[in-house]
């Protein structure tokens, strides 16, 4: 039996499909996907990802412990900001990415991915033995992302004048704990917008003021398209255990300064610092077609793999990401059932703030 | 509910069949597919000249989330793919039987058309 959000009823009531998704019943689409797309990049919509688990993490050592558990280090955030991050194993394989908000010294929350929620706490609380903290996974929450150019407003009509103004107020990659509501302005679609962390009550309450309101019902292949035209990573399809952040266009997230932090994964991944052999890259491809994970890329200096492609509804082209050797150049192919197709290589995100970022 | 005209021939992968009043059969997907798939972005048709066996694998339906091949109904030879959909894909989503047919063949036998479901069977399939 597939689990389900607080908010299933209402998505049925909305019209949803619901698929499976990491053993969960979700909405992957309403009337239509490229609509959703549309809707947040033009306007606002809303996604219910209360699949991902808010994880509390309290204690006087809480600052030291997530300096050891991630590749990020959260030493560089300032209180009520927001940071990315890998969790690595000791090989510097991804266990996870996660988001992690620094809410007061002894406060720190992070969001993990729902197919991989319940190796993400075991392996928090065996890292955890030696340092004076208690991790809560908050299942009691649910998380609402209301994402577009008209979403922050949307989400403060909602709010009396303090709370309302103190969201608004928020700079990006900021969180604020409010009464009730925990609000960030950070997203998964590259457009404005935040994601919110209440109570089941409130979530269904918000999710019904905001549809009324004009906001647009959003499922799991709007998140996709969105996502991947904003060049963010998708854990299990772009990153997984089998790989290391370098060759997985994660390098920027990961904080070698300073020199003594010693955080997992750190020895293995200094070892492959400079002679990793394969690199992420975003791909354009020339003609029509779709590009899919999985399909194979040819280049001058060996072959590599799509890992994430789909059609993107903003540039009206298909993009993807995929692994190839480092040392390749801006031209490849892809076999698309059978047929070697051109590809070009380009600098990600392809979307970003409804813009197109690279040429067609 | 989708839309089965009881005029067509269906083929339990989700094609119906039209014959028309000059020999020929045109093929497309049925209402349930296109909704089950999504906004179409990209069809590849079969070339004119090419022959085909029944269930062959000869055209591709590619939504945003996934590609689906299109089999042909019964054997025959390509006459005509629909050209308007390399740049409308979304006729399919629109029209599924009218401007959104995929290929049109030439049957090797008129007669192999009685082997597909009617409009009430294909309707039970659905209901499996």
């Amino acid at each position: 039996m597939a689990q389900r959000t607080a908010l299933y009823d209402l998505h049925v009531a909305a019209g949803a499909k619901l698929v499976d998704f990491a053993g969960w019943d979700m909405p992957v689409q309403y009337s239509s996907l490229i609509e959703e797309h549309e809707a947040v990049r033009n306007s606002a919509g809303i996604f219910d990802v209360s699949h991902m688990t808010a994880v509390d993490i309290h204690g006087p050592q809480t600052r030291d412990y997530l300096r050891y558990l991630l590749a990020n280090d959260v030493a560089r955030l300032q209180r009520g900001k927001a940071m990315y991050s890998c969790m690595l194993a000791e090989d510097a394989g991804v266990i996870d990415d996660l988001i992690t908000y620094f809410l007061s010294d002894e406060w720190f929350r992070t969001v993990v991915n729902a197919g991989t929620t319940d190796k993400d706490l075991a392996w928090m609380q065996q890292q955890a033995a030696d340092f004076d903290v208690q991790i809560k996974p908050r299942r009691d929450l649910c998380i609402l992302a209301v994402q577009g150019p008209q979403a922050r407003n949307k989400v403060a009509d909602l709010l009396p004048g303090d709370d309302a103004q103190a969201v608004l107020d928020l700079a990006p990659f900021s969180a604020v704990q409010l009464v009730e509501w925990f609000v960030a302005r950070t997203g998964y679609t590259g457009e404005d917008g935040f994601e919110i962390i209440l109570s089941a009550e409130d979530a269904k309450g918000l999710w019904q003021h905001l549809l009324n309101n004009g906001v647009a019902p959003c499922g799991l292949g709007a998140r996709d398209t969105l996502r991947l035209e904003a060049g963010m990573n998708l854990y299990g399809q772009d990153m997984d255990e089998s790989t290391h952040p370098l060759e997985s266009g994660l390098g920027w997230t990961v904080a070698w300064e300073p020199e003594e932090r010693r955080f997992i994964g750190r020895t293995a991944l200094e070892a492959q610092r400079g002679s990793y052999a394969r690199k992420l890259v975003g791909l354009v491809l020339e003609d029509r077609g779709v590009l899919r994970a999985h399909q194979k890329v040819f280049t001058a200096q060996g072959e590599g793999e799509v890992t994430s492609g789909t059609f993107s509804p903003s540039l009206r082209h298909s993009i993807g990401l995929a692994r190839i050797p480092r040392e390749a150049g801006d031209q490849v192919e892809v076999d698309i059932r059978g047929k070697r197709l051109p590809a070009r290589v380009v600098k990600y995100p392809f979307v970003r703030h409804g813009k197109a970022q690279i040429e067609i | 509910m989708s839309n089965i005209p009881s005029d067509l021939k269906y083929a339990s992968s989700h094609e119906w069949s039209r014959l028309e009043d000059d020999g020929t059969v045109t093929v497309g997907i049925t209402d349930h597919a296109q909704d089950a798939l999504g906004d179409l972005v990209f069809v590849e048709v079969p070339e004119a000249g090419q022959t085909v066996a029944a269930e062959d694998a000869c055209a591709v339906v590619e939504s945003v989330k996934a590609a689906s091949d299109v089999y042909a109904p019964i054997s025959g030879e390509i006459i005509e793919g629909n050209a308007d959909l390399a740049d409308r894909p979304e006729l399919v989503n629109d029209d599924p039987y009218g401007e959104g047919w995929l290929f049109k063949l030439r049957p090797d036998n008129a007669d192999d058309l009685d082997n597909l479901l009617d409009a009430d069977d294909y309707e039970a399939s659905l209901e499996d």
